[in-house]
């Protein structure tokens, strides 16, 4: 994988997917240490490319990085070029210059890390673009339900929300059907794609029967920059149908957990009570979210075999 | 016909099959030369160290592991104490990380207790150049300061190329550099007896 581009779930086979998630067990472990650095990357430049505003992932990503003994140097929309004119290209075409050995980006807009790929010769990996993709958030999801059901094959996933317009729920879908499990979403039909059951999931437009029986209940982030848009309806509205609290939550299996990318909206899309505790996993999420990360550079920062000289 | 009449059967009869040995191979420890060898270190050790209550086997994965396990067996069978034994996988400390290459599996790290003040004996299984000794010690300073340091491996093969001096030494194996050694059990894990074979990976391979 050394020097591949992970733009999209897609872009990995269920193998590698695998990989990934059992490279991060032993990352984690890093993490449990008292000196939490090991010196595995020593040398080696990670950019942190981010157009868009973000804490927990920029920071993750950091932080994963510098517990690899990379350097780590962020670029962000404040403070850089990035806020002037200078085209996302020129800016990609700098950073190369500087031959890191992977480039993190983060974009509103879909496709804009792909782009970027194009001219880098470093790995790009995807962060989050527009609605489109954001693998490595996938991929923290995966590792957080094997780590709680100890499989994900065979498992029951509901994903509820604005299925439309969410990068995290796209890269879900694609990184739960690979690895075995039944995906269902749900959501208000104006959030539900048209013909998305052609990925392979089941849509619902009721909270109830998408959760029925599953083993793990994933709630999306309403963006509050959404509503009030003619599809949405209101936020109330939203709370009553397809917010999750305890009551509803009894439709599910009795070892249910409860993920949410994060940051919550308490009281819309989740109920207060079932943001901070049991069944809710979300905090392992965010803490597993660097183990991840970690395994993420390990395996791709570099270059392909034979590459070295250009 | 009568099975226990040695007449009865036909002398040309072939006798049980053993398991097929590659020809490219030979045993240079049996199970026996093994047990005697990890006996025998398990005795220095206690030789060496007064205080048997400091001692913090740490095996390095995979060889390793079973070794520090039965040589922690040992000493609790000759003196009756119990050391910790503890797992320390070296690949996130290696060396040879370039910048091109697949990156090798991650194995389990495992350390129970703080290695501060203990005396840290690594158990590998085929020392060689030095440099997963080198990665080991690196690994190990970063859980603590140990108060000492001291290597088993089972099988010096020779090739250093660091200073790394090996205390305690099963067997020592001259090979050429295109020979592999290889700890490995019947069913070719490290499940039950272990011998050691060294493997000529030229030829016909």
């Amino acid at each position: 994988m050394i020097g591949r581009d992970l733009l999209s779930m897609d872009d990995l086979e269920r193998a590698e997917i695998e990989r990934v998630l059992d490279t991060a067990v032993h990352m984690q472990e890093v993490g449990l240490r008292e000196v939490k650095k090991v010196p595995t990357l020593r040398g080696r430049t990670i950019v942190n490319l981010f157009f868009e505003p973000s804490t927990r992932t920029r920071t993750s990503f950091e932080i994963a990085g510098k517990r690899l003994s990379a350097d780590v140097i962020n670029f962000s929309s404040q403070g850089s070029s990035l806020s002037k004119a200078e085209s996302i290209l020129d800016t990609a075409k700098t950073l190369d210059a500087m031959a890191p050995d992977a480039v993190v980006v983060r974009h509103g807009v879909a496709g804009v890390p792909r782009r970027i790929a194009d001219v880098l010769r470093s790995p790009v990996i995807n962060a989050g673009d527009g609605a489109h993709e954001h693998p490595t958030q996938a991929l923290l999801d995966l590792f957080t339900v094997r780590q709680e059901k100890g499989r994900i094959d065979g498992l029951t996933v509901a994903i509820v929300g604005d299925i439309a317009h969410s990068r995290v729920a796209r890269s879900n879908i694609t990184g739960f059907l690979k690895m075995g499990a039944e995906v269902r979403v749900a959501g208000p039909p104006t959030m539900l794609p048209p013909a998305v059951e052609t990925l392979g999931v089941k849509a619902m437009t009721r909270l109830e029967e998408a959760i029925e029986g599953a083993d793990v209940v994933m709630m999306l982030r309403i963006q509050r920059e959404r509503m009030g848009a003619p599809v949405f309806p209101s936020v109330r509205e939203y709370a009553a149908r397809y917010g999750l609290d305890r009551e509803k939550l009894r439709y599910a299996k009795d070892d249910v957990i409860v993920m949410h990318p994060g940051p919550v909206n308490r009281g819309v899309e989740l109920a207060p009570e079932l943001a901070d505790q049991a069944p809710s996993v979300i905090l392992n999420q965010v803490r597993n979210g660097v183990a991840v990360r970690m395994a993420v550079l390990y395996l791709f920062a570099g270059r392909p075999r034979g590459a070295e000289g250009d | 016909m009568n099975p226990r009449d040695p007449a009865g059967g036909s002398t040309a009869a072939p006798p049980t099959p053993e398991p097929a040995r590659d020809p490219r191979e030979r045993i240079v420890l049996d199970p026996t030369g093994v047990r005697r060898a990890l006996v025998r270190m398990a005795h220095e050790i206690l030789e060496r160290n007064e205080d048997p209550s400091a001692l913090y086997l740490v095996g390095i994965p995979n060889g390793g592991v079973p070794l520090a396990r039965e040589i922690a067996r040992r000493l609790r069978e000759i003196a009756g104490v119990d050391v910790t034994v503890g797992i320390l996988d070296t690949t996130l400390y290696r060396d040879d990380h370039g910048v091109t290459g697949e990156r090798p599996a991650l194995r389990t790290t495992e350390m129970p207790s703080a290695v501060d003040d203990r005396v840290v004996v690594l158990v590998d299984d085929v020392a060689s150049t030095g440099r997963t000794i080198r990665a080991a010690m690196d690994a190990l300073m970063d859980f603590g300061r140990p108060r000492a340091v001291q290597v088993v491996a089972l099988v010096d093969r020779g090739h250093r190329e660091l200073p790394i001096k090996i205390d305690y030494v099963g067997k020592n194996i001259p090979t050429e550099t295109s020979e592999e050694v290889i700890l490995r059990g019947r069913d070719g894990g490290l499940e039950g007896p272990l011998e050691v074979v060294v493997h000529s990976r030229g030829g016909s391979a």
